[in-house]
């Protein structure tokens, strides 16, 4: 079982992220659950949400403890969260910000890093406001990319059939961040991916 | 087809599946979407119904009464404070002998103030003469509603009933769900038909009083069609597979349970976690099951006995407490073991109110507990309410 | 006394409310003193049980008291503002 844990704010979307996510990797004959836990949800306050996916019918009915992969969609949120809780070694962490992998190499020794400036791409196809950007299905590519647990196609698919408005700048978002993604390997750091 | 959607999508294909004459339904956390969904349905025009909007969950009983007592079909979905709204329109539907068919999303009953999983709201709802059916995953909410329009309305139940589903480890999760043809589900459930109705042409009157040489006699009634429901329910489910391929036991589903020696017993989402613990625990040789207590009324007490004879002791979970006493489960299976000569330990144990999380280790640490129990034939307590936070909480239990 | 099997399932009454004759449960017996009435048609207004009927309002025809549902319950005469209304004791005849 593969277990996606993605942190966001309230308004961010990070509720349809997990959806989306599902959608895609049943696309590719997995089964799947998606569910966001439901704090005081306002705009701005921290939410997670999580995405299981396995080979076989997942019965388990509870939260993700020990993610294998962790999706950020708020940089600042590293401030008052610790995304980092229970992520298996070597789990990627897909945070939404303009800095380099490198950057958050100290602070999370154990994982794998990948970055991508979701909220810039988002911005750049019109997907929200400049406060409050939609960074899902950016953010969604990037995963995509790092971890390559699902393919950019079946996003982009899912996107089409989940998200309840501007379905193809969605899908094309997803498409730039995960070009645009960048982990340790591509910076060709020697002590990255450990 | 095979689509991703929440248990409360599940519950609005339902409904749409099903095809209510009449809904009426008021908006409360997390039944929400349910409303919403429902609504989109009739707006874009797949859904042809009367959608009745109303001010109250009182109000929603009260229309589906109407309605159905004008001879159609009728739907409603609450939760938590609005059941508790309807209590007093629930006993009316059952009284009057209508099929009104319900969802309830299992949630918490404030204060605290709480949104999360607690089944409480049902549990109240226990003798209002409703058909209760717990579902354990979004199939079985989609799945029990096509069934329970078809126990409901045979003239031999003409009784309402609700389904039950855990506020959003059911409601907001998103998993794969069959959603069957339209074509089949009206070959497995046909137009509804009153045995009496409303007739401007034939007018009658409705509801009246009763004295007391006949009240117990109407009463009565009412205990011989939910007696005629178990058996409705096993035809019903095998039907059911017939048609789709799926089953889901009858009154009592048995997980392993043939020549288990320990047992979990107990509702709700938390089942299907005891299932994937089953499962690694006879991997490691243990003889361990599940029975999950699919139908709560009518109870079945009959499949609680035969299982209890072939097992050395039995550990209820469950996401509710009846003040006073102990877990509303325990009572019943206590009771339904009494005056036989099956004396097995049983212990009871409140778990995940509120929707605290409840997972796969803190079912390890309850088999492991009642394996303790099994072996030895003793009981240390009655009644535990595990992972309460008592300042020495064992690790198992956080 | 019915049994279980004989009853419907719920109660059904097939029976019109107008086969439930009222008036034997009266005591008092609202009569008019037509002399006094303005024909106000208050008494008509009031009478919880309808049984209080008035041929033609325009020709001042007087309030007409159906005996079979009149309960006796004299809110008619307590409502008349020129007590053209007497409640006098039924009596055994």
């Amino acid at each position: 079982m593969i277990e996606i844990r993605f942190h966001g704010r309230g308004g961010q979307g990070a509720q349809v992220a997990c959806k989306v996510l599902a959608d895609a990797s049943f696309r590719e004959g997995k089964e799947v659950q998606a569910f966001p836990f439901f704090g005081v949800e306002r705009r701005g306050a921290p939410v997670t949400a999580y995405t299981k996916i396995d080979d076989r019918p997942i019965r388990v009915k509870s939260q993700i403890y020990e993610p294998d992969h962790v999706v950020v969609l708020d940089e600042s949120l590293l401030k008052s969260v610790d995304v980092a809780n229970g992520l298996k070694d070597g789990g990627f962490i897909v945070i939404n910000t303009v800095k380099d992998p490198q950057d958050f190499r100290q602070r999370y020794p154990n994982a794998r890093i990948a970055t991508v400036d979701a909220t810039g791409v988002a911005m750049s196809h019109g997907l929200g406001s400049k406060i409050s950007p939609i960074v899902n299905t950016s953010i969604l590519g990037a995963l995509a990319k790092a971890s390559g647990i699902v393919t950019i196609d079946s996003i982009q698919a899912a996107i089409r059939e989940v998200t309840p408005r501007n379905k193809e700048e969605n899908a094309r978002a997803s498409l730039d961040a995960y070009n645009n993604t960048r982990t340790w390997e591509d910076t060709n750091d020697p002590s990255g991916g450990n | 087809m095979r689509k991703v959607v929440t248990g409360n999508m599940a519950a609005a294909i339902g409904a749409k599946l099903c095809k209510p004459d009449v809904i009426s339904a008021y908006p409360i956390t997390p039944q929400t979407t349910i409303v919403e969904y429902i609504a989109d349905f009739v707006a874009d025009g797949s859904l042809k119904t009367q959608y009745v909007k109303v001010e109250s969950e009182h109000s929603a009983m009260a229309a589906c009464i109407s309605a159905s007592n004008l001879g159609v079909r009728t739907f409603t979905a609450t939760s938590s404070h609005g059941l508790l709204l309807m209590h007093e329109m629930l006993g009316w539907a059952s009284g009057a002998r209508l099929p009104v068919v319900m969802v309830n999303v299992n949630r918490a009953i404030g204060p605290p103030w709480s949104v999360w999983v607690d089944h409480l709201d049902a549990i109240m709802q226990r003798d209002t003469g409703w058909i209760h059916i717990f579902a354990e995953n979004n199939q079985e909410v989609l799945d029990s509603m096509i069934m329970m329009y078809k126990i409901c309305e045979d003239h031999d139940v003409l009784l309402p009933g609700m389904i039950h589903e855990d506020a959003f480890y059911l409601s907001h999760t998103s998993e794969p769900v069959d959603i069957p043809d339209q074509s089949k589900v009206d070959e497995f459930l046909p137009k509804y038909k009153a045995l009496v109705k409303m007739d401007l042409d034939n007018p009658l009157g409705f509801g009246s009083l009763v004295m007391p040489d006949n009240y117990m006699e109407f009463r009565y009634k009412i205990a011989l069609a939910m007696d005629n429901v178990r058996e409705k329910i096993i035809e019903v489910d095998a039907d059911f597979k017939r048609l789709f391929g799926r089953s889901y036991g009858g009154m009592l589903d048995l997980y392993r349970c043939e020549d288990a020696e320990y047992v979990l017993l107990g509702a709700g989402t938390t089942a299907s976690t005891v299932r994937e613990v089953v499962d690694e625990l006879r991997e490691q040789g243990k003889k361990v099951g599940l029975a999950r207590l699919r139908v709560f009324r009518p109870f079945p007490y009959e499949e609680i006995r035969k299982l209890a004879r072939s097992v050395k002791a039995i550990g209820v979970f469950e996401r509710a407490f009846a003040f006073g006493y102990m877990g509303p489960f325990m009572a019943e299976i206590g009771g339904a073991l009494y005056n036989t000569d099956i004396r097995i330990p049983i212990k009871d144990y409140i778990i995940g109110l509120g929707g605290r999380d409840v997972r796969t280790k803190h079912i390890h640490a309850i088999f492991n507990d009642l394996e303790k129990i099994a072996n030895s034939g003793k009981l240390d307590k009655e009644l535990k309410w595990f992972g309460l936070n008592d300042g020495n909480r064992p690790e198992e239990e956080m | 006394m019915k049994t279980y099997q004989e009853i419907t399932i719920t109660p059904i009454n097939n029976v019109d409310s107008r086969a439930v004759k009222t008036g034997a449960w009266r005591t008092w017996r609202p009569v008019l003193i037509p002399e006094k009435c303005i024909h106000c048609y208050k008494c008509w207004k009031v009478c919880p049980d309808v049984a209080i009927s008035v041929e033609s309002p325009e020709e001042k025809s007087l309030p007409v008291w159906d005996y079979d549902y009149c309960k006796g319950c004299g809110l008619c005469a307590f409502e008349c503002p020129k007590d053209a209304i007497e409640m006098q004791r039924e009596v055994d005849q």
